[in-house]
């Protein structure tokens, strides 16, 4: 395709772009402002997402995208088709293979090694908007480091539920410093945020900022001495690879109250059976 | 004996007008200071001066730190200002619902403060919350309802507790009686009093009832087109004013 730019975007606006993930890195957690641009796609499918892919790849690069943990749902279909038709990058479902994995909601089971790049696209970037709606405000409360009022969302989960309820989006503490929102990803995924060996960047579209970390930050998920933090998942092992320690969908197979549990990362699942394990509902 | 709370020379213009000017009192531990005047002279500017929601064209309010003694708050950097608005001092607004955060439940409104001085243990915090909350007279059950269920003057004392619940020593008060029919406002009194007594807390007290101010301060001052008229003791004040205008608010109570 030459009617467009590498990557759609035109270099300066890649510069642009370039410039905010470069300060991101270098402030863990710090969310950049950045001048978004319109998108082919509407806001809420990515725009942020692929605006850093965008930014960041290189003709060398191999591109993965997922969502909700899937390499063939819509979102995740129509982004890699996005980047082959305007960057001609070569594209994989393989996480391992994958240089820049663009996802939505999750981190890959397999852990990510040096060299690769996580693109998370964020809905709301803002950690403390449902408590506190002014942005002067909030911007306020970060660069002063006013965060009592994270934990008062946490207080009113265990008031009303008895346990810190907060299932996906759940806050976390990069080095010390910054609250950060790490997009809706299940909390399970939490653990994985800290020490990684990849490159993770967040990118918000609508919104318009960008944040990342660094290569093995720490990050600690928020929570109270009594009620410590729970990285949880639903009981049951893969009933397709037989995996007990990934992530599990939930899938209605009738109207008889029939379901099935399946793991939500599908190259994982799929690697998985390729090697011979077999779940109970297993073909 | 130093003052907690010092104030010098307090001006705020708003352009040509003035807000308040040239101000200046000293407050010790233990007393209550009474702000009265009609509306429009210039009570609430001062007290928004003194707490730093406002900035003042000139003067200083010097506050007697636990840490670092007395210290010019006006001049001082905001990190340090505001760790004073959620440690030492409390603020308590005419309207419950600008002081509390109404879709937070009531132990939350009381515990957010201990949470932003890093209390970090639910246990406790629910503890100190429920115990509060009966302190203020409101029954300790209700401590997972979120204030929008509350009566106005519930909702008052709601913020009087989330206000008190990391001891502060100096209490920023504008109207807290404003709104409030008379029997909840004679309750609320009498419920400030004790705990102003109980705590040996110092407060500020801005208000257009005399009544409040004759329960409940020790000293009082009268403003008028943003100066001070008149200042000496409550009970001087009120039984025998020297200045026309306090003679005018004293004699324009009514009388049931």
């Amino acid at each position: 395709m030459s009617a467009y730019n590498f990557a759609y975007l035109d270099e300066q606006t890649k510069r642009m772009i370039r410039r905010a993930i470069l300060k991101g890195l270098a402030i863990p957690g710090y969310q950049v402002p950045f001048a978004s641009r319109e998108m082919p796609m509407p806001y809420g499918w990515g725009t942020g997402g692929v605006q850093v892919s965008a930014a960041v790849l290189t003709p060398e690069d191999t591109f993965k995208v997922i969502d909700q943990g899937s390499d063939d749902t819509t979102n995740a279909v129509s982004i890699r088709t996005f980047f082959e038709r305007t960057a001609g990058v070569e594209t994989t479902t393989t996480t391992s293979d994958a240089s820049v994995i663009q996802t939505r909601h999750r981190i890959p089971e397999e852990p990510l090694q040096e060299g690769q790049i996580l693109v998370y696209q964020v809905p709301i970037p803002e950690p403390l908007r449902f408590l506190e709606p002014r942005e002067s405000e909030t911007r306020k409360m970060h660069s002063l480091e006013e965060y009592g009022l994270m934990h008062v969302k946490l207080y009113e989960d265990i008031s009303c539920h008895g346990h810190i309820a907060t299932a996906y989006a759940y806050p976390v503490k990069v080095e010390g410093r910054y609250v950060m929102d790490p997009s809706p990803i299940p909390k399970f995924d939490n653990p994985k945020l800290g020490d990684m060996a990849a490159i993770q960047l967040f990118g918000a579209g609508r919104e318009q900022r960008i944040y990342a970390l660094p290569p093995y930050t720490e990050v600690v998920s928020l929570d109270f001495e009594d009620h410590p933090f729970e990285a949880s998942k639903a009981e049951h092992a893969c009933s397709l690879c037989g995996a007990e320690d990934s992530y599990l969908d939930e899938v209605i197979i009738d109207d008889a109250g029939g379901r099935m549990f399946v793991c939500s990362d599908s190259d994982y699942c799929e690697s998985r059976q390729a090697a011979g394990h077999k779940g109970k509902d297993a073909a | 004996m130093t003052p907690l709370l010092s104030v010098r020379g307090i001006t705020k213009r708003y352009g040509a007008h003035i807000g308040c000017a040239d101000v200046s009192f000293d407050l010790y531990p233990g007393e209550v200071m009474g702000i009265v005047g009609e509306s429009g002279s210039g009570k609430s500017t001062l007290l928004n001066c003194m707490v730093g929601h406002l900035t003042p064209d000139a003067g200083e309010v010097v506050f007697d730190t636990r840490a670092n003694g007395p210290q010019d708050t006006v001049t001082m950097s905001e990190p340090e200002r505001r760790m004073l608005s959620r440690t030492d001092w409390a603020f308590v607004h005419q309207h419950a619902r600008d002081g509390l955060r109404m879709g937070v439940s009531a132990g939350g409104n009381v515990g957010e403060r201990l949470m932003a001085v890093g209390e970090r243990h639910y246990g406790d915090i629910r503890d100190k919350a429920s115990d509060w909350l009966q302190r203020v007279e409101i029954d300790a059950a209700r401590v997972d309802d979120r204030p929008t269920t509350f009566s106005g003057g519930m909702q008052q004392r709601l913020q009087i507790a989330r206000n008190l619940v990391t001891g502060p020593r100096l209490v920023f008060m504008d109207e807290p009686t404003g709104g409030l029919d008379v029997s909840v406002q004679a309750r609320l009194l009498d419920l400030l009093r004790g705990l102003v007594r109980d705590m040996g807390l110092s407060a500020i007290i801005v208000t257009h009832d005399l009544a409040v101010v004759r329960l409940l301060a020790d000293r009082l001052m009268v403003m008028k087109l943003g100066r001070v008229v008149e200042a000496g003791l409550t009970d001087q004040v009120l039984d025998d004013p020297q200045h026309a205008y306090s003679q005018l608010l004293v004699s324009s109570v009514l009388q049931v």
